[in-house]
């Protein structure tokens, strides 16, 4: 038992030196298809995670990216378990009195998904008394919470879980980020289910676009992300990526 | 720590308390149903209920109770004639899925507990019985059942506990009990320490009161000790 | 009998991560258990108190919430702890670790209870006997006590570890790796939660089945030369 302990005491001594050299450890959740995703070989592929690897690229720095639950992506930051964030992260007021954010490295608005039969519309009264689903701790539930009081809200832990009670009928609809259903509309909703209303777009409610966030304080971290990202803007790497998932840009403007 | 937050967590945890006490109670309600029938069917005479009671606690105790959510929640719903059928009524909401599957879970476990009780009742008294003329269903009520509730009710206590604890699952199927709230909780105000401990304060407290009124119960079925 | 789409090595290496997580809670519970037992029967009544504390703790509370608990609020505390200690670095938590410690908490707490039954169920006159005839403390533990514990406890032990097989499935919640979470990112990918949620029971059951007929050996092995049924 005492060689056990000293071996974890040890262990855990590696760990944290380790952390020390640079090496920056990043979170993303690997549930949020097209943007972060686990495929069949275990690995983590997907927007996010290609921006990551070039950002990592661009500042010659060692990355691990690591998947991790969407409820406690922020705790786990501030837990120090990870250096950042890059897991299509709203920048909204309530956050960045938790962590800091970068620039946004894509923008896009809140749609409302239903059985394209229905005649759900996305406004307060439309929502009036619907059951909708959202994942817990997005901006979207907030969203909901906020401008939508009359809807019977529903909390999911990804929006993988969301959209198959969605798709099983257990749900009017669904209040997400627009691109993943897109993805979503185009792969698996086929043509029973549809975009009802226009994409909610106001900053204030869903922030001013994913950004990657670092802990409090970490600006050093959070100014080197800033130039790597202005850089592969600027030279064309994030068009390429961008291209390579979605025919439409997301780029901040 | 921050006492302010859980202080202020408690109003909200205290709203998935009436959830929390409404899926325990139903569960074990339909569960005490589902374990005296496994029970008889494991010590009746006839092979084929014998057999499939075995199956159906060897299953049930063998397999998580998470993967039995949520085969029930989301795994029937792959299939369209599911979704189709009269059940969708019932299944389509997560809590009767949930009910559904702590009921079954806890039907498996306390059909152990009521047949080991019914086993410890001496032969000797269904004989004395069933020779002064009682019928094998008055013999059972009035006989067998009265000594091996009062055997198993220990036992059957724990099992009652396990299910305040066991019901925190249903928070995986979008369910708004206790731990619901204090994941909502913690993931809205990044305090995880606070709020899952003022969570815990909450089960520790429904735990403790559930304790007690066993107790008072054993005391009251344990004739030895009851004063007349 | 299951088309697994090509998630067969994944839900594979799941298995296995479930099987190490069972088995490292089954030591560090034991060892837990031991030591909680040994507390409640001390002659000081602090240790008695905490001994108390802790099993009434773990047995009022969610192992999901304790689960939650360790893997949000251990690592803040933990490091805290260390810092005021004087240590500047910084310790992580990972899921495989808030787990092991989780399940063998609980392990621990309902394993005091048994290994408690089965010391008190040794008769005191056999110690007193073992004493007599000159026989150290040592040796009284390990000849007299210990063989006869492990008989008396096996039963109860075994029962645990069964109950924390199949709560290692609640570490998937924090996202560790082991079976469940394999099966539920396959569900993501495939939409076919029926296929791999039942493909997971089974494996599940398997395991436990594997449990019950290991100590159904061992229990044999125990009660060697001890006529009649297990007393415990």
């Amino acid at each position: 038992m005492i060689r056990e302990i000293l071996t974890a005491a040890a262990l855990a001594l590696v760990c944290a030196q380790g952390a020390q050299a640079e090496n920056i450890r990043i979170a993303t959740e690997g549930a949020y298809p097209p943007f972060n995703l686990v495929d069949s070989s275990g690995k983590l592929k997907g927007f996010d995670v290609d921006i990551a690897k070039a950002l990592c690229a661009e500042m010659k720095a060692h990355c691990t990216i690591v998947a991790q639950a969407w409820d406690g992506i922020i705790p786990g930051l501030k837990a120090g378990k990870y250096d950042a964030i890059i897991a299509s992260m709203s920048i909204t007021p309530a956050r960045k009195k938790a962590v800091d954010f970068t620039a946004p490295y894509y923008v896009a608005g809140a749609a409302l998904v239903g059985p394209a039969k229905s005649d759900i519309t996305f406004t307060p009264a439309g929502l009036k008394g619907k059951t909708i689903g959202v994942q817990r701790a997005t901006t979207y539930a907030a969203l909901l919470k906020e401008k939508f009081p009359g809807a019977k809200i529903k909390l999911y832990d990804t929006v993988d879980n969301q959209n198959l009670d969605l798709k099983a009928g257990r749900l009017d609809g669904v209040v997400a980020q627009q691109v993943v259903m897109y993805e979503w509309l185009k792969k698996d909703g086929g043509k029973a289910f549809a975009f009802k209303g226009k994409p909610f777009l106001d900053p204030k409610y869903i922030g001013d676009g994913a950004g990657i966030a670092v802990n409090k304080g970490n600006t050093k971290l959070r100014d080197q992300f800033d130039a790597a990202l202005k850089t592969i803007m600027a030279n064309g790497t994030y068009a390429k990526i961008n291209a390579s998932y979605f025919p439409f840009s997301i780029a901040p403007k | 720590m921050n006492i302010s937050v859980m202080i202020g967590a408690l109003p909200d945890l205290l709203g998935g308390v009436a959830l929390t006490t409404e899926l325990v109670a139903l569960a074990l309600l339909v569960g005490f149903v589902i374990a005296l029938s496994t029970a008889l069917a494991r010590l009746s005479g006839v092979a084929v209920l014998r057999w499939l009671a075995t199956a159906y606690v060897f299953t049930f105790r063998g397999t998580p109770l998470l993967v039995q959510i949520f085969l029930i929640y989301y795994g029937l719903s792959q299939f369209a004639f599911v979704r189709d059928s009269v059940a969708w009524v019932v299944l389509k909401q997560p809590f009767w899925c949930t009910l559904m599957a702590l009921a079954l879970n806890t039907g498996a476990y306390t059909a152990e507990v009521f047949r080991g009780g019914i086993l410890s009742v001496p032969h000797n008294q269904i004989e004395a019985a069933r020779a002064i003329g009682m019928s094998p269903v008055t013999a059972f009520r009035r006989i067998i059942w009265p000594l091996a509730i009062r055997q198993a009710l220990p036992a059957y206590g724990n099992e009652m506990i396990l299910m305040v604890k066991a019901s925190s699952l249903a928070s995986t199927v979008t369910l708004m009990d206790i731990t619901g709230v204090a994941q909502t909780l913690a993931a809205d105000t990044y305090m995880p320490i606070e709020i899952f401990t003022a969570a815990a304060l909450v089960y520790l407290c429904l735990t403790y009161a559930m304790t007690q009124a066993i107790h008072f119960f054993e005391r009251r079925l344990d004739v030895t000790r009851r004063r007349s | 009998m299951f088309d697994l789409y090509g998630f067969g090595h994944l839900l594979f290496e799941g298995t296995l991560v479930t099987i190490e997580l069972s088995l490292a809670a089954l030591v560090c519970g034991l060892v837990l258990g031991l030591a909680g037992a040994a507390m409640k029967l001390s002659g000081l009544w602090p240790l008695r108190l905490l001994a108390g504390i802790y099993t009434a703790v773990i047995r009022g509370v969610p192992e999901l919430v304790v689960i939650l608990f360790i893997y949000y609020g251990g690592v803040i505390l933990l490091n805290k702890f260390a810092h005021s200690l004087g240590y500047v670095g910084y310790i992580n938590v990972n899921a495989f670790t808030a787990g092991v410690t989780a399940l063998s908490l609980t392990f621990g707490a309902y394993a005091t209870e048994v290994f408690r039954g089965a010391i008190a169920a040794v008769p005191a006159n056999q110690i007193e006997a073992a004493r007599a005839i000159g026989m150290r403390p040592r040796t009284i533990f390990r000849r007299i006590l210990l063989p006869q514990v492990w008989r008396f406890a096996l039963p109860g032990l075994g029962n645990i570890f069964l109950i924390i097989i199949k709560e290692t499935a609640l570490v998937s919640v924090i996202g560790l790796d082991e079976l469940m979470r394999k099966a539920d990112l396959a569900v993501g990918y495939t939409k076919k939660p029926f296929t791999f949620f039942l493909f997971a029971a089974c494996i599940y059951l398997s395991m436990t089945a594997v449990a019950m007929l290991f100590q159904r050996g061992l229990e044999r092995r125990a009660n060697r030369g001890v006529a009649g049924r297990p007393m415990a």
